[in-house]
């Protein structure tokens, strides 16, 4: 048999399927499906985020520490030194730290994903691929960036933290917390880089957004300075409903030592005791099963807009 | 062959309406939220079109500007979504819509290559396994661990098409992207895609380049409008995209007409005849009509002969020739072609009348065709006698 007998016997043989997978609501198992058998191009779209973020500098992904040390160094002086924050939270530096690299994992999937498909209109116009691949490399780009960052903070907490490590279930909370972030913003992430293409406005929306619900999570400031004003009520409670504050406060509460035992500053003054809102657990549990439950929803958005994308670039 | 072939690409009844949108930020839609309809246009890129694309066949899509054959390739290939039908599609597809779609400056020609190739469906495996390949079909070696943006353009496509054409494709889509590079690499190009086409892959292009296509493709599908005009024959297609070309040019030298713009020179009447003569070669004869109406500084008559399928074989103008009379009134020219050595076939002649300057006061596209007759050894455009001898 020849190559083309082959190739015709083959392809004879082969089901025909529908281009574009038309929209059904209950496709979502055909997307997974169709980005799995991308995960190559998918790893490499990701090394191609990171590499080309760092072009040409000859520190290249040192420089992914370098921002968030001089925002800690700010803060910490600034803040901290200068504003006397840090008279009331011990180990400041670490505290801070932890918000920053929460945060800054957070808002750098929302934003970059708002932007993902836009930036890669060449390759939407051009080619077929599930395109749920721009955003997630853009994720992936940002876990790789985060996954630095905390292996600096982990090095920072086991050498500078002025109390010793509790390795108990607390840990499980900063999991949960890290995990919160990641799966939350994703599902922000993807609606909002669908509905960007349509819509150039969401990008500006969205950068002012991150820039003023930085303020509203516990990053440079502690949970026990927002409960001595707002003492408990219901502003309080709408402070805690914001997933990114959940996650952020998971993490502090996992990784931050010191704001878990009284602290009694140098000169006499009255000890503090950190306050941490309660069933932490439980609340953080519960919206990360939530937003793990709105991942679907999301995608199926995502799918019902992709459909124009093409046009609309 | 292609009648016992199974199908690879199975179009029902597409049809893709664009909507143009006239404002895009929020502001602007806000304010226009009750009138909103009259700030959007409809326009159907594609109607109800149906086509059946056997295993092996090579099909170009041929049409004006904006006819929707760019369009129809991006619903083939999934990128666009049609608003009414669907697309069946089996086997393995690479769309070349544009040569290097995705690679990414600062990357290196190496690394390009790994995501390119993954973009077009290749594992990484895969990749390894053709990437020597790869490199020796760009002709860049020395270059490959360089960033590609220090590449110099013909590199970057050279870079680009050896990796789709090494994507091992049932189906590949190209648009207007064949013949890039230098002519060697032309001519690999060309062999590649001859190869394909032995190997039984199947190939949708879409070009504008009549030669191209009838030099490729055994089916050409002529869009007007978004609708299939014709289906079919290479030649056939050409000859209905032409002469669309010229009913267009037709139609604005009509209004231009009307706008009371005449013309200085008209052509009235074009006739062709071919006497073949015992030993196969022909005498063409062409007698062209000209009435003029504001003569120029000077004028002439250019001719061009081409096979159906668009290749030109001959051009020539009268500039050198003789002067022409150049006085109000009509007047008759004949061109004869002595011993023309054509092989079987039907020619067509284009014929333009235009002033030495370059201004072309009108042509005919086709103008006149003749036949030649008979069989021959060989097949080809030219007539030639081989004599066959052996020891």
């Amino acid at each position: 048999m020849t190559q083309l007998d082959l190739r015709a016997e083959r392809i004879a043989n082969e089901p025909m399927s529908v281009v574009g997978a038309r929209f059904r609501f209950f496709g979502g198992v055909d997307s997974i499906v169709d980005i799995w058998r991308h995960r190559e191009l998918l790893f490499l779209l990701i090394r191609r985020e990171i590499k080309s973020r760092y072009k040409g500098s000859t520190l290249g992904v040192v420089w992914s520490l370098f921002r968030p040390i001089a925002q800690l160094l700010i803060y910490y002086l600034v803040i901290g030194k200068v504003l006397g924050v840090s008279r009331g939270t011990p180990d400041f530096a670490i505290f801070v730290f932890i918000g920053l690299t929460t945060w800054g994992l957070y808002s750098e999937i929302v934003g970059s994903s708002t932007t993902s498909i836009l930036s890669n209109s060449g390759l939407v116009k051009k080619v077929y691929l599930p395109r749920e691949i721009f955003p997630l490399s853009v994720i992936g780009s940002a876990l790789f960036n985060a996954a630095i960052q905390y292996i600096v903070l982990i090095i920072a907490i086991a050498t500078l933290s002025s109390v010793p490590f509790n390795w108990g279930p607390n840990i499980l909370l900063a999991i949960g917390g890290l995990l919160l972030a990641i799966v939350f913003a994703t599902v922000v992430g993807l609606v909002l880089a669908a509905v960007n293409v349509y819509l150039r406005d969401v990008q500006h929306i969205v950068e002012i957004a991150l820039g003023i619900l930085y303020w509203a999570s516990p990053i440079v400031y502690s949970f026990t300075y927002v409960n001595n004003m707002l003492h408990g009520g219901w502003l309080e409670h709408v402070y805690l409903y914001n997933p990114a504050t959940l996650a952020v406060l998971a993490m502090q509460k996992g990784l931050w030592a010191a704001g878990s035992v009284p602290f009694c500053p140098p000169g006499g003054a009255a000890c503090i005791t950190q306050y941490w809102p309660p069933h932490l657990g439980l609340s953080v549990a519960v919206v990360l099963l939530i937003s793990l439950a709105l991942l679907w929803p999301a995608q199926r958005v995502f799918a019902r807009l992709q459909g124009n994308f093409a046009q609309e670039l | 062959m292609s009648s016992t072939m199974p199908s690879i690409v199975r179009v029902h009844g597409v049809s893709k309406r664009f909507v143009m949108h006239k404002d895009k930020s929020l502001k602007e839609r806000f304010l226009n939220f009750r009138q909103a309809r009259r700030h959007t246009s409809d326009f159907y890129a594609l109607r109800d079109i149906d086509l059946d694309i056997a295993l092996g066949s090579t099909v170009g899509l041929v049409g004006h500007n904006g006819s929707g054959k760019s369009t129809l390739l991006k619903v083939i290939g999934g990128i666009i979504e049609p608003t009414v039908g669907t697309v069946e599609r089996r086997g393995r597809l690479a769309a070349l819509l544009e040569l290097g779609a995705g690679f990414h400056p600062d990357l290196t020609g190496r690394e390009n290559v790994y995501l390119n190739a993954a973009i077009l469906g290749l594992t990484r495996r895969e990749t390894d396994r053709y990437f020597d390949d790869i490199v020796e079909f760009s002709g860049i070696e020395p270059f490959i661990d360089t960033q590609v943006k220090f590449y110099s353009s013909g590199m970057y496509v050279r870079l680009a098409f050896a990796v789709a054409v090494h994507v091992d494709p049932d189906l590949l889509l190209v648009d207007e992207v064949l013949a890039v590079g230098d002519e060697p690499f032309q001519r690999k190009c060309m062999e590649k895609i001859a190869q394909f086409q032995a190997e039984g892959r199947t190939i949708v292009l879409v070009s504008h380049s009549a030669e191209q296509v009838g030099s490729l493709c055994d089916r050409v599908v002529v869009l007007d409008g978004g609708v299939v005009q014709h289906d079919g024959d290479p030649g056939d297609g050409i000859r209905i995209l032409r002469a669309g070309y010229e009913a267009e040019r037709e139609r604005a030298a009509h209004l231009a007409e009307q706008r009371g713009l005449s013309r200085a020179y008209d052509i009235e009447s074009f006739d062709t005849e071919a006497e073949v003569g015992a030993d196969g070669t022909a005498l063409v004869r062409a007698r062209i009509g000209v009435t003029i109406h504001e003569p120029s500084h000077d004028w002439g008559i250019g001719m061009e002969i081409e096979n159906t399928l668009g290749l030109q074989l001959y051009a020539m103008t009268t500039f050198d020739a003789p002067a022409l009379p150049n006085t109000p009134g009509y007047h008759e020219v004949t061109v004869e072609f002595p011993d023309v050595r054509l092989g079987p076939g039907t020619y067509l002649i284009n014929v333009g009348v235009g002033n030495s300057s370059g201004v072309n006061f009108d042509r005919r596209a086709p103008g006149g065709s003749f036949v030649i007759p008979g069989k021959d050894y060989g097949n080809g455009i030219l007539r030639l006698t081989p004599q066959i001898s052996a020891k």
